[in-house]
């Protein structure tokens, strides 16, 4: 059985990046989203901010790609880590995540992901939103299904009023 | 470390950039932001220098604090000499810019000279270019952010711009970034546009490194708690600053009809929750947007909802960003219009023209009362028909100062006092101003320590100076006491009665020297004590600043700076020509606040209005908290304990 996993839900966000400053100043003791796990992708002209981190892929392609096995995937935890006496920064997981959440920091000759801050997360605990949020991983459809519910039963509330007015 | 950002002095005639680093000794005196800015404008700006020649500066700054976890380290603060006053011109925005600037390597970028075409300054990683300008001159507050992106091919860019009202010389142009994060008030955007640079745009991937990450990731927690814990921010948190508008109009503190009612009546359109509602049907349930680093997360988003005015207009969808307060001020109560889509639209409007929307709304409502007395006539507007609650007059209006297309939209774009040299006949004396800027929206007639803290703001009339706001709130004597008690001692009077003149001016120094303190760290006046009392100041800014940045200053010491910093703006205004008196460039407020009493509102404002004496009395106690004579000029003691003394004849620090 999975544990917990981290879930966005974009829609919540504010836009307002702590997520990313407090997960640079916890891994590298500096604020450089540069250097964060998680980064807000953002298309201000229509308010839409979308916090992109890695989803701990089971079958992972940065696991699969990586020529020396530097990258495995820990079950029980649901976590995806580098093992840096093995990597050979060949930066292919970088390459080929289809996230963009394996990044590559050219001063340290390091490539980093989300670690989850040994269970913890930082951007969990700083969001007051819970745009970000470390939950059981059953519950993600969970939440998701009764809000698709919720709008269905909106729909069809607009759609019986249409039909009386009509 | 947080502290090692620099300051670039760009000079837009020679093209030379210097970069000077900042010691830690100019930080122990002014620490940073607005602070060192008004440093740096009283030691770069030639004394008496035209606003819009080479001779003026304007200077783009971020905080210590700016980009670290302290709770919004988000404020990047402009100054120069303000082509609306001829007096200093200082603004305050949110955004991304400031944290932007400081990963870029830099906390100030001074701009002096004047290009001979369209340029840009373009920051980052450590330096600095000037660059043609072409592609971006011309175009609106968020085309021109878009487009720099392009032209430099990176989506995370941010940019401080000016808008095309701002290109055109209007004297209340901002500088803007994002949609609508706005510098209001200063007159940089026109600044920025009279020396032909149409933005700052930076980039930055440089650590600020924490001085001790763990404890102040722990202590940051507990700072946000006390922050976001506050009632006042829970609801700016869901319905933004209009809150604060619906309950200043119930209570009968706003301006209607220019200056002629205190109330907005059938304001049902534009109250928080029906604004509210609208950015819950055009976005969703979730459409509050924030600054950096911040969870009051006070920006509603919205689009201009599908109704008549607006698609006769063809507005209906735009995106936008507010309203705000001062918004609903200037687009609802000044001019007496009572739409949410004409609230919508005129935000949307100001924001992508780039102009001060207090300035613009309170200048065409002065018009306003100008033609309901026949001052202006149809023929001066061109044929607008200028009637109070006239949705599309207003529209318009703000279209043709812009654009400085018709004969009173050009005037009006010259500001109140240049507007009134040349209607002339009696119409200064309908003009609501301080030091020639036009006068926020609220009405301050019922609040001595309100009104005196308009008439002392050292940008012209204005609330984010000094405004004492929990005045309002009847605390306990006790309580009071705590507050306005630290961290310098005071046992004069205190009182919890808004009618009250006893007190106040001690207040209004206080909250003066708490608004300073802020604006030098770069964080956000939300996040302190004005509208929450229970809000961190000085004490808790201590303990920030240390944990984040390694500086270790006691409360004591940050009180000082922000008052040293405080009495360089005066000094500022005082070689520029202010006098207490002066109508034009003075420190009071205008005839009609003593004069013409309240109409309408609670029982505690209608019939309100200012005692002349008692406030020139109030005065007289606020110059002497400061250490000014009674023609607010400071005295030499004054100078030398805040080590000012020998500010003229130094050579400049940086």
């Amino acid at each position: 059985m999975e544990s917990r996993v981290l879930v966005i839900d974009h829609d919540k966000c504010t836009g307002c990046r702590r997520c990313e400053l407090v997960c640079s100043v916890f891994h590298e003791g500096v604020s450089n989203p540069s250097k964060a796990r998680i980064k807000v992708e953002k298309w201000e002209w229509e308010g839409l901010y979308i916090p992109m981190t890695c989803r701990q892929c089971v079958d992972a392609p940065c696991m699969n790609v990586c020529p020396v096995k530097a990258i495995s995937r820990d079950d029980t935890e649901a976590k995806v880590s580098v093992d840096y006496d093995k990597c050979i920064v060949c930066r292919s997981c970088v390459a080929v995540c289809p996230f963009g959440a394996m990044n590559f920091n050219p001063a340290a000759k390091k490539v980093f992901k989300c670690d989850l801050c040994d269970g913890e997360p930082q951007c969990v605990r700083f969001c007051d939103m819970k745009a970000v949020d470390y939950i059981d991983s059953r519950k993600e459809s969970t939440v998701r299904k009764r809000d698709a519910a919720l709008k269905m039963a909106e729909a069809k509330k607009l759609g019986s009023a249409m039909d009386y007015e009509g | 470390m947080a502290l090692d950002r620099k300051l670039a002095v760009v000079d837009l005639t020679t093209g030379n950039i210097e970069i000077k680093p900042i010691s830690l000794d100019v930080r122990r005196k002014f620490l940073g932001g607005r602070g060192l800015a008004a440093y740096l404008l009283y030691k770069y700006v030639k004394p008496g220098c035209d606003p819009m020649g080479p001779d003026n500066a304007v200077i783009f700054s971020a905080g210590p604090l700016g980009g670290t976890l302290a709770s919004a380290g988000s404020r990047t603060d402009v100054m120069c000499k303000n082509p609306l006053t001829g007096l200093l011109g200082s603004g305050n925005m949110g955004g991304f810019f400031a944290p932007e600037l400081r990963w870029a390597g830099f906390d100030h970028i001074l701009v002096k000279g004047k290009a001979p075409s369209p340029v840009y300054i373009w920051v980052h990683d450590g330096e600095v270019e000037i660059r043609d300008g072409k592609n971006v001159w011309g175009k609106t507050v968020t085309e021109a952010q878009w487009a720099i992106r392009e032209e430099l091919g990176d989506s995370d860019i941010k940019s401080a711009v000016c808008g095309p009202g701002a290109e055109k010389g209007v004297r209340y142009g901002n500088v803007m970034t994002g949609i609508k994060n706005a510098n209001g008030r200063g007159g940089g955007g026109t600044v920025m546009g009279s020396k032909n640079l149409k933005m700052v745009a930076t980039r930055g991937t440089m650590d600020i490194k924490i001085a001790h990450p763990k404890e102040a990731l722990e202590f940051d927690k507990k700072y946000i708690e006390m922050i976001t814990g506050a009632k006042v921010n829970q609801t700016m948190g869901t319905l933004g600053t209009p809150f604060i508008w619906g309950a200043a109009n119930a209570w009968g503190g706003v301006r209607a009809n220019n200056f002629q009612l205190n109330q907005l009546l059938y304001s049902d359109d534009i109250e928080p929750e029906s604004l509210d509602e609208i950015s819950n049907q055009t976005v969703g349930k979730y459409h509050m947007a924030a600054c950096f680093g911040c969870q009051v997360h006070c920006r509603a988003k919205y689009r201009v909802p599908d109704r008549p005015l607006a698609k006769k207009l063809g507005m209906v969808g735009k995106y936008d960003e507010g309203p705000e307060y001062t918004s609903q001020n200037a687009f609802c109560g000044e001019p007496g219009c009572t739409k949410a889509e004409t609230l919508l639209i005129c935000n949307h409007l100001v924001n992508q023209y780039g102009l001060d929307n207090l300035e613009t709304g309170s200048l065409i409502s002065w018009a306003m009362e100008l033609y309901e007395k026949g001052i202006l006539t149809s023929k001066d507007t061109d044929g607008i028909d200028l009637r109070f609650g006239n949705d599309e007059a207003l529209i318009e209006m703000i279209h043709h100062i812009g654009k400085r297309d018709t004969w009173l939209g050009d005037l009006l774009a010259e500001g109140g006092i240049a507007a009134a040299e040349k209607i002339g006949k009696d119409s200064l004396k309908y003009l609501v101003h301080v030091k020639g800027m036009s006068h926020l929206g609220s009405d301050e007639r019922a609040t001595p320590g309100l009104a005196l803290n308009c008439a002392m703001a050292s940008r012209g009339s204005d609330h984010l100076r000094s405004r004492p706001a929990i005045d309002l709130y009847h605390l306990p004597e006790q309580v009071l006491r705590r507050i306005y008690g630290s961290p310098v001692p005071y046992d004069g009077p205190l009182s919890p009665d808004q009618r009250e003149y006893a007190g106040k001016a001690w207040m209004v120094y206080w909250q003066e020297t708490v608004f300073m303190g802020v604006d030098c760290l770069g964080t956000c006046k939300y996040h302190t004590t004005f509208l929450g009392a229970t809000l961190p100041n000085f004490e808790d800014w201590s303990k920030v600043l240390y944990y984040n940045t390694g500086l270790e200053m006691t409360p004591k010491e940050m009180w000082d700076v922000a008052d040293r910093c405080n009495m360089i703006e005066r000094l500022f205004n005082l070689r520029e020509g202010m006098k207490k008196d002066d109508p034009l460039k003075g420190e009071m407020l205008i005839a009609r606040y003593f004069d013409e009493p309240c109409r309408l509102g609670a029982p505690d404002v209608v019939g309100a209005k200012l005692d002349r004496e008692k406030f020139k009395n109030m005065r007289a106690e606020f110059y002497l908290h400061k250490g000014c004579d009674a023609d607010g000029i400071p005295i030499r003691q004054t100078l030398e304990r805040l080590g000012l003394d020998t500010l003229d004849a130094e050579p400049s620090l940086l």
